[in-house]
């Protein structure tokens, strides 16, 4: 009754050895290399790549150990740390000669030492958390409703021209927050606007309001256009962090958008923490916008903004704008650091195809007047840039101002890392030092490496043969929790860690559960093979209960956990499902083949069973 | 090797009464303090900016604390882990930039003593906060739902309020310690308060499981008795799992360091108590909720599958 069918023994030793393989790669360590990545969308890394760096190592007579192109980019392996961060500097200068503009990015990685076979059946080693590793985690919330805001803002200086140009006489246009109202002095023309628009701008709900004597129509956006608005503004703000990531070098970023507003920003081994949270967090975005020269002239300016401006003789004048905002950052595609026809220090920036059709349509509208361009910085807007249109231009064209070369080269850096579609505000930054990861791993190792040991050592005092069973399925516990870890690169932290102990420290509990129910079964008089059959099978549906309510409460960490809670909960779930392989699966097997294939088992080494 | 040689049942019911009333206390007492002292929080929960530093030699604290004093920074500083590592904790404040604090209190530091290195930094907004404590509270009860209903589904109603009756109160009790000693309360702590909850309504359920049995065997004996003898059954095995568990739990608070040390006790103080409260405190209160027999022995269907059973051997 003891007896597996051969193939179960088969699936249980393939499940094992499998287990054994996708494990591997943990005890290989890792190497110091160098990976190449494209930082323009436009710049392809392939094996041309791959010659030009085998080439300028060679050229500096640095050997490395490895050399692997694929989908990510080039990464060279060396042997030591010293030439890996030589061949940095080499390989940097090989294939970025213009440092104003990078098109790879070349950054220090460590990259699993593993033999390439392994690599090859997909076998990694476990994904470290930031903890561990050490490195900056930060979570950045999305203004959208300023995102939002911004775009209604400039709907209704849409309108203004659209009613102007159908001659629908309105009395006023106002923005307040995100809705629209326009006065009319007369029911019928407001009848005319309403159709207009409903017509015309399909992103708008109208509704008519009468306020005393004043006639209005209410626009508001519809909740379609929000969420559009919302998604792009997130989807354009990653897209951005991603290339401000890249002028910053860094291996293996995470980008990810949380919930609806939020975007998760993960740099590991980042050191010069200052330097990322400075790059990153520059909440600039840039504005073209036109002049209001009457207001300059001393007319009315209401309904502008004012931007002060840095004049070259460096007194500072506020200039009134317009507030229908013509491009944004987001629209910005090159800029570089230049001089103009002058001499004097400028940017030469190029727009998309959709801004370059507006730019020229507004330069041909408004030739001899002055546009602005305004910088908003930290919530600030500094007009950088106040010049006359000299000539309708389109997609490329220079900004000039009082700056200094330096200046221009920040500025264009700015304009290029792309500006932001909605400000951010960094609301939870995680910075782990490199040396606190180390400690972490080794603390979090020896406690469970200690912790398995005592158990191991008192489970075979305590139940002899299955003792040593048990310990044997704890450990196959351990390994399917490894590999399993390792196979779905799941994200391994310090509470992930402790997760490992605690699992393995409950698990136990099905064993116990098992080998107290053979002792009892033993005691009442049961023969050995009996005993055995019976206690597996008794204690097999209280195993579950209580793996079921463990689940539970994994579960629910899962789902609302957040950060290290989440690690913790990843390993717990994972662990309690391994360990029901293990404790039951695993160890009947092994029992069953020490046990079941005899024909007479006199008594079970199991401890001490003869008392009454 | 054995244990417990037990040879008698244990009469765990006529005490019933008993063990409830010092759980009872524990609860008040550990309620009293949560609301008069409330949790130490950590800053994950209340929002602020935490920085570990590292030194080459036992760190001075009252020198930093008097440097980030000067320097108009209102810190508190405490040794972590060991005499060289140092723990910043600075609070929210409204005009601060909160994201460049910790750069501008490392140079402060650094002018102190310039080995000062920067280990950690955490900062946390107050939004992220708020909302880390509902999920938390709401992790908390979607657990204690799914239990009773697992276990509704498995056993009986009685049994499942039962069982989260007393491992709520571990819960609450584990709480209790953390605000009588201001410990500090951080995310992990919250993991291993929930895994605790999971981790010892597992304990409940191995005892209900063997009443569940009893109540089929022992065909005469009273509600208490089934309780007594069940409780006896699976005593060796309690003591030896959370014995084993707790090893486990120990290392890690004796190798786990600082940052899993408030984890580890949280577990230590739930394994202890678990076992108290899901053997000595659910099983009065499943046997005063009224558990019989009856609730399990589904006379007809039961008894056409015996007949049956028998036919065929």
């Amino acid at each position: 009754m003891n007896r597996f069918p051969t193939w179960k023994y088969a699936v249980i030793a393939f499940v094992i050895a499998a287990a054994f393989l996708y494990t591997l790669p943990n005890f290989f360590g890792e190497s110091p290399a160098v990976q190449v990545a494209s930082a323009k969308s436009t710049v392809k890394v392939d094996s041309s790549v791959l010659a030009r760096v085998e080439q300028a190592l060679q050229a500096a007579n640095l050997r490395p150990t490895g050399l692997v192109v694929d989908d990510t980019g080039v990464r060279v392996r060396f042997a030591d740390t010293d030439s890996q961060l030589r061949a940095k500097d080499v390989i940097d200068r090989a294939l970025n000669p213009d440092a104003n503009d990078r098109g790879y990015s070349v950054a220090l990685n460590l990259l699993s030492a593993s033999p390439t076979w392994l690599t090859a059946i997909h076998a990694l080693p476990m994904y470290l958390g930031l903890d561990l590793r050490g490195g900056v985690h930060f979570l950045l919330q999305v203004d959208t409703a300023a995102a939002i805001t911004t775009r209604v803002e400039s709907l209704a200086a849409e309108l203004r021209g659209q009613l102007r140009e159908k001659s629908i006489r309105y009395g006023g246009i106002t923005r307040d927050g995100q809705t629209i109202r326009i006065r009319f002095r007369d029911a019928a023309v407001r009848e005319q606007a309403r159709a207009y628009i409903l017509n015309s701008v399909p992103d708008l709900n109208v509704a008519e309001r009468d306020d005393g004597q004043d006639l209005q129509l209410v626009c508001t956006v519809k909740p379609e256009f929000q969420k559009r608005v919302q998604e792009t503004a997130l989807q354009q703000n990653m897209l951005t962090l991603s290339k401000r990531v890249n002028e910053l070098g860094v291996a293996e970023p995470v980008i990810q958008q949380q919930g609806a507003d939020r975007i998760v920003v993960q740099l590991p081994g980042v050191q010069d923490t200052a330097r990322a949270k400075e790059i990153l967090g520059r909440t600039a975005t840039l504005e073209v916008r036109l002049v209001d020269e009457d207001a300059m002239r001393g007319g009315s300016s209401f309904g502008d903004d004012r931007f002060p401006e840095r004049r070259r003789d460096g007194t500072i004048a506020q200039i009134p704008v317009k507030k229908q905002v013509y491009v944004t950052g987001e629209h910005f595609i090159g800029a570089s650091a230049t001089f103009d026809q002058d001499q004097r220090p400028a940017v030469a920036v190029e727009l998309d195809d959709a801004a370059g059709r507006t730019m020229r349509q507004v330069t041909r509208e408004n030739v001899k007047h002055l546009m602005a361009i305004i910088l908003f910085e930290k919530g600030k807007g500094e007009a950088i840039s106040v010049a006359t249109i000299q000539s309708e231009f389109g997609s490329r064209f220079q900004i000039t101002g009082a700056f200094t070369p330096q200046e221009t080269r920040d500025l264009a850096l700015l304009i290029r890392a792309g500006a932001l579609a909605a400000p951010m505000e960094i609301i939870e930054e995680r910075t782990v030092g490199p040396s606190l990861g180390r400690d972490n791993i080794s603390k979090g190792f020896h406690a469970t490496l200690w912790g398995f040991s005592a158990i191991v050592v008192f489970m075979s005092l305590y139940y002899v043969v299955f003792g040593l069973i048990s310990s044997l399925a704890l450990a196959v516990n351990l390994l399917l929790l490894i590999a399993l870890l390792s196979l779905l690169q799941a994200t391994l932290t310090l509470p992930g860690i402790a997760a490992i102990a605690l699992t393995l420290g409950m698990a136990i509990d099905a064993n116990v559960l098992i080998n107290e129910r053979i002792r009892e079964e033993l005691r009442g008089g049961a023969t050995p093979q009996a005993a055995i059959a019976a206690g597996y099978e008794r204690a097999w549906n209280t195993i579950l209960d209580s793996n079921v309510t463990t689940l539970i409460a994994g579960l629910a960490l899962l789902i609302f956990g957040q950060g290290p809670v989440r690690g913790f909960a990843v390993v717990h779930v994972l662990g309690i499902l391994t360990s029901m392989f293990s404790a039951v699966t695993v160890s009947r097997a092994v029992v069953n083949l020490t046990y079941g294939h005899r024909r007479r088992v006199q008594r079970l080494r199991i401890g001490d069973t003869a008392w009454k | 090797m054995e244990f417990f040689k037990i040879r008698r049942t244990i009469p765990f019911m006529r005490y019933a009464l008993i063990f409830n009333v010092i759980s009872l206390i524990t609860f008040i007492a550990a309620v009293f303090f949560l609301v008069h002292r409330g949790l130490n929080y950590s800053i994950e929960f209340t929002g602020g900016t935490l920085v570990e530093v590292g030194y080459r030699e036992p760190a001075n604290v009252e020198g930093i604390r008097s440097a980030l004093e000067r320097a108009g920074y209102k810190a508190e500083v405490q040794n972590f882990g060991s005499s060289r590592e140092v723990l910043l904790r600075l609070h929210l404040e409204k005009n601060e930039s909160t994201s460049e604090l910790a750069q501008k209190v490392l140079g402060v530091l650094k002018q102190e003593n310039p080995n000062a290195e920067l280990r950690r930094v955490e900062f946390v907004g107050p939004q992220v906060g708020r909302e880390l404590a509902e999920y938390g509270a709401l992790a908390l009860l979607v657990t204690a739902v799914g239990i009773v209903l697992y276990l509704w589904l498995r056993f009986e109603w009685r049994f499942g309020l039962a069982a989260i009756i007393a491992n709520l109160h571990d819960v609450v009790i584990i709480l209790g310690f953390f605000a009588f000693f201001q410990w500090e309360f951080s995310l992990p702590v919250l993991a291993a308060v929930l895994a605790v909850l999971g981790y010892s309504v597992n304990e409940s359920v191995v005892v209900f499981d063997r009443v569940r049995e009893n109540f089929r065997k022992m065909r005469k004996a009273s509600t208490p008795e089934v309780i007594d003898s069940s409780i006896t059954g699976v005593i060796s095995r309690t003591i030896i799992t959370h014995g084993c568990t707790q090893m486990m739990v120990t290392t890690m608070l004796i190798f786990g360091g600082q940052a899993l040390h408030y984890f580890a006790l949280a577990l230590t103080i739930g394994i202890l108590f678990g076992i108290y409260s899901s053997v000595l405190v659910a099983s009065p209160i499943v046997m005063w909720l009224g558990a019989k027999r009856e609730q399990f022995i589904k006379p007809a269907r039961k008894g056409r599958r015996d007949e049956h059973e028998g036919a065929v051997v």
